[in-house]
């Protein structure tokens, strides 16, 4: 069974407690139609555990299949570097049948960040190497496609509707009550 | 359509695939309608051989479509990429069309699967191929093998794995 080969660190974007029950992983990408049906469902689970779940989103944009993924990830990475990933994340997922420049720039303006910073930043690449990093190491845990989630450190294989996923979860925090 | 002349093939591990110690069966195989390619002519170098069941599976992020995305990992290896499935090179064609694929596919399209049967890859009953992946180092033997269940996409872990565990 495919297991989380690169472990949780501070450089991550995480939303939740690092000691809580359940850590979620998603590897994403922003233009995927499924990572965008994904998206809600996500919410909604983390609506249901509340503190006892922590959730991380690693970059894995299929660019050959989605020419606008790797730009999206690099703006979301962009507004991470100053403190705004999940706003920029959230934003792109709920707009993401209008991705491109014209919208990074009105999103980097509506959360406050320079538009010249964010131009600069796409056109020199500045966050290329730390997608491409997420993205070799999801390759590594066996990431097979988009999205692709972890719970507790193993690849969930069945599909992500919100019972499946609860399901999951939940039979994740049983064992390891057991163990 | 396709000529495949076998080599010296170490046994079937009970009806299994080709383990990692055989000799790679040689093959000629169409890559375009008028274009074929042998096996052979690109050792010197390792090969990637993907066995998959068939063009046009109805996913995002599909094995091909994954591995099209790693190419830049394969090839710092010095690895190719083969893909080969029982679908005729028109079909392959405009997959990898529509996909952008950017490494060839094989047409095991005449007779149908033979070179699948040859490396143990070929499902008689359903009539396609095995989702298994081969590792073939640069003399020609199999590095490393890998069948996954057929709906189950294998990712690219395990090749990247044999790829770096290829003597230098």
């Amino acid at each position: 069974m495919a297991t989380l080969k690169v472990p949780i660190t501070s450089e991550d974007h995480a939303q939740g407690p690092e000691n809580a029950e359940v850590t979620l992983v998603e590897y994403g990408d922003y233009e995927c139609p499924y990572c965008g049906q994904a998206y809600p469902v996500v919410k909604q689970v983390q609506k249901q555990f509340g503190k006892r779940l922590r959730f991380v989103f690693r970059n894995f944009p299929l660019s050959e299949m989605h020419p606008h993924a790797e730009a999206a990830a690099e703006v979301a990475e962009f507004a991470g570097a100053q403190g705004k990933f999940w706003e920029m994340h959230d934003k792109l997922y709920e707009n993401q049948e209008r991705l491109g420049e014209a919208l990074y720039l009105d999103l980097a303006e509506k959360l406050k960040l320079s538009t010249a910073a964010l131009r600069q930043a796409l056109e020199q690449r500045t966050f290329e190497a730390r997608v491409r990093a997420d993205f070799k190491g999801g390759i590594r845990s066996g990431v097979n496609g988009t999205p692709t989630f972890f719970i507790n450190g193993h690849r969930h294989d069945g599909s992500f509707d919100f019972e499946t996923l609860l399901s999951a979860i939940h039979q994740a925090i049983g064992t390891a009550k057991i163990a | 359509m396709a000529q495949s002349t076998a080599g010296t093939v170490t046994p079937i591990d009970k009806g299994g695939i080709l383990r990692a110690g055989a000799t790679a069966p040689n093959f000629t195989l169409h890559v375009t309608p008028d274009q074929t390619l042998t096996l052979s002519d690109l050792l010197g170098r390792p090969v990637i051989l993907a066995f998959y069941p068939a063009d046009w599976s109805p996913v995002c992020g599909d094995q091909m479509a994954l591995y099209n995305e790693i190419l830049p990992e394969f090839r710092s290896f010095g690895a190719d990429l083969l893909g080969v499935s029982v679908d005729g090179a028109w079909c392959h064609a405009a997959f990898a069309e529509t996909r952008h694929l950017h490494f060839p596919l094989l047409a095991d399209f005449e007779p149908k699967g033979a070179v699948a049967r040859q490396y143990g890859a070929y499902r008689a009953a359903d009539g396609f191929c095995e989702r298994a992946l081969f590792v073939i180092d640069k003399n020609g033997i199999i590095a490393w093998s890998y069948c996954s269940p057929v709906a189950v996409n294998p990712g690219a872990d395990g090749i990247l794995q044999a790829l770096e565990d290829l003597p230098k």
